[in-house]
């Protein structure tokens, strides 16, 4: 499975701080710890206090790439700020991401055409806001995958986020999520990949770590491919390389954990 | 409508391995041979590359062989009982890739030779043959402990493969093959998860994983091939899909096998229907190797001279595709 490691992000204190004091140290450790954690990718956004949006993004990718050539994914709500990076990143991108919106996916389709890029898309637009259901969830995801294959993506770089909400707010909706990563994998064939940021399922709750290890497990039962998360956690990690054993994506041995993590 | 061939894409690459070192390499082969690098199943040169010819190895003991059938003996009648002259003979006249030597006379019933006269003869034949070369223990694990480390001292720099690495047993080989910079046969009984396991309790010790060739216990044709062969095929087709604790080589002792079996050593007096034990014997050993071949074997050890030839000829033909290499 695709780990992506979510915590180079401006809403964590720590990073927010090395953004403002131009601080390379700090973001250099972060990107270590998660790389020798499992992160296969490593998840970068400047947050939402960034007065100088671009130059921060530059800024960080730039810190991060140079203790990795892993995979980058940037992280960021505006098509404009992913298009000014793009050109500046060597490794390989993930566009983290376009939504079900026209203005959107005709801006970010082609580029991760033109970069050789995977994208993340959301299940969601303007007029629908969250989707209510999975029923809302396949039909903006199918709108996606048609643009995505008009745009000549390949489609297994096309990784659809069916939007994980917390559980302790709006708890009818994991299920709905859960049911969407299996009925997205209808869509197509080869089928489109699965994506969820994870950590905001147990947003606001008391047994975070608990909540999201259990939730990725049910998730990755359901054909899940990929997950933003905080690869430190080793519970949760343990978990994962546990789910995709159980679900015979690797082959068993004893020491399995530490065999996934020699990889 | 032109007709388009489905092809398998595999994103990774079996681990390439060099047996021998020549002088200017710090040993005294006067050739090397290099196994594995595939990023295919065996032979599809049209998914894939398959850079190194599998190689072929001819098996000696260091004590007389009584067990083995007459027809096996008969091409090295005189020999037998010389290690020297039987690896000259092997190496010269048959010409194999590489020479495996069964260390039999460390057994406790097979003479019980101490480790610095095994280690001697060892080193005979190291000077009087230029090939490189597989080295095995009698199967006391003991006794294996104290003459493997002793044989890879004397064969230090030769870059030599040495086996075989079991679970209950692996640690003082290990260290040896560390210490005097050869290769390292990880054996399992015929079990993935055990092979996986194996590969990763001698990774644990900083060995490297690209200087480990599998071993996962292989049979004679007849005798649960199917079995074998599928196993093989899963732990190739797992290292090729990215899972680096099996993207080793693999190698098979098939003179070991066939040559326990009747269909190969059964006199033709006992089996009138199966006809000439001399035709017989070294097409049922030859034939198991093919096997095992298309299985995913990047060595195949084989006794009979005549086994050898087939295997030849058959490689000859089979790896023609050179546009691939």
């Amino acid at each position: 499975m695709l780990i992506i490691g979510e915590l180079i992000n401006g809403m964590y204190t720590q990073i927010q701080e090395a953004i403002s004091k131009k601080d390379k140290k700090i973001i250099h450790k972060v990107a270590k710890s998660q790389l020798e954690n499992g992160a296969d990718a490593l998840d970068v956004n400047i947050g939402p206090a960034s007065l100088n949006q671009i130059d921060d993004m530059k800024w960080l990718i730039e810190a991060v790439c140079e203790v990795t050539d892993k995979p980058i994914s940037i992280d960021s709500p505006k098509p404009k700020i992913i298009e000014e990076v793009l050109p500046l990143v060597k490794n390989k991108i993930i566009i983290n991401s376009t939504d079900a919106q026209d203005e959107k996916l005709d801006i970010l389709l082609p580029l991760a055409k033109k970069y050789n890029a995977r994208i993340i898309a959301l299940t969601m637009d303007k007029k629908q806001g969250v989707p209510r259901d999975r029923y809302v969830r396949s039909e903006l995801a199918a709108k996606i995958v048609s643009k995505a294959l008009e745009a000549g993506l390949n489609i297994e770089d096309l990784y659809l986020d069916p939007i994980v909400l917390p559980v302790n707010v709006v708890q009818p909706q994991a299920i709905e999520v859960l049911e969407s990563i299996k009925e997205f994998k209808l869509l197509s064939d080869p089928p489109p990949k699965t994506v969820v940021g994870l950590s905001n399922v147990s947003q606001g709750s008391k047994l975070r770590s608990l909540i999201n290890r259990i939730f990725v497990v049910m998730a990755i039962s359901m054909g899940l491919d990929g997950a933003i998360l905080d690869p430190l956690d080793r519970d949760l990690m343990d978990a994962v390389i546990t789910a995709e054993l159980i679900m015979n994506k690797n082959i068993y041995c004893d020491s399995y954990l530490s065999a996934y993590r020699k990889k | 409508m032109s007709f388009e061939l489905l092809k398998e894409k595999w994103s990774n690459r079996i681990n390439t391995v060099t047996i021998g070192a020549t002088k200017d390499e710090g040993g005294s082969r006067t050739s090397v041979v290099k196994i594995g690098g595939e990023s295919t199943l065996p032979f599809l040169f049209e998914e894939g590359e398959m850079p190194n010819k599998p190689a072929i190895a001819m098996e000696i003991w260091d004590t007389f062989p009584k067990e083995w059938p007459d027809l096996l003996k008969e091409p090295f009648l005189g020999v037998l009982d010389k290690p020297v002259e039987w690896a000259k003979r092997c190496v010269n006249e048959y010409k194999p890739d590489l020479l495996f030597i069964r260390l039999m006379s460390a057994h406790p019933e097979w003479g019980n030779n101490s480790p610095d006269r095994i280690a001697e003869v060892v080193k005979s034949i190291a000077s009087n043959v230029g090939v490189p070369f597989i080295v095995k223990g009698c199967g006391d694990e003991e006794k294996d402990n104290m003459v493997l480390s002793k044989v890879s001292q004397i064969l230090h720099g030769e870059r030599c493969l040495l086996g075989n690495a079991t679970q209950k047993n692996y640690r003082t080989l290990v260290a040896s093959c560390i210490a005097d910079g050869h290769s390292i046969i990880s054996e399992n009984p015929l079990d993935i998860n055990i092979e996986k396991q194996m590969n990763i309790l001698i990774s644990d010790m900083d060995f490297s994983l690209e200087r480990i060739i599998i071993y996962p216990t292989t049979t004679a044709l007849g005798y649960g091939m199917e079995y074998v062969y599928s196993l093989m095929e899963r732990s190739r087709m797992a290292g090729l899909s990215g899972d680096k604790l099996l993207a080793m080589p693999i190698m098979c002792f098939v003179g070991q096998e066939v040559w326990r079996v009747k269909e190969a050593r059964g006199k033709v007096s006992d089996f009138p229907k199966w006809g000439e034990e001399e035709v017989r014997g070294p097409l049922w050993e030859a034939t198991t190797a093919i096997n095992f071949l298309q299985a995913g074997a990047d060595i195949v050890v084989v006794c009979h001279p005549k086994s050898v030839e087939i295997i030849q000829g058959y490689l000859k033909e089979i790896m023609v595709n050179e546009k691939h290499r």
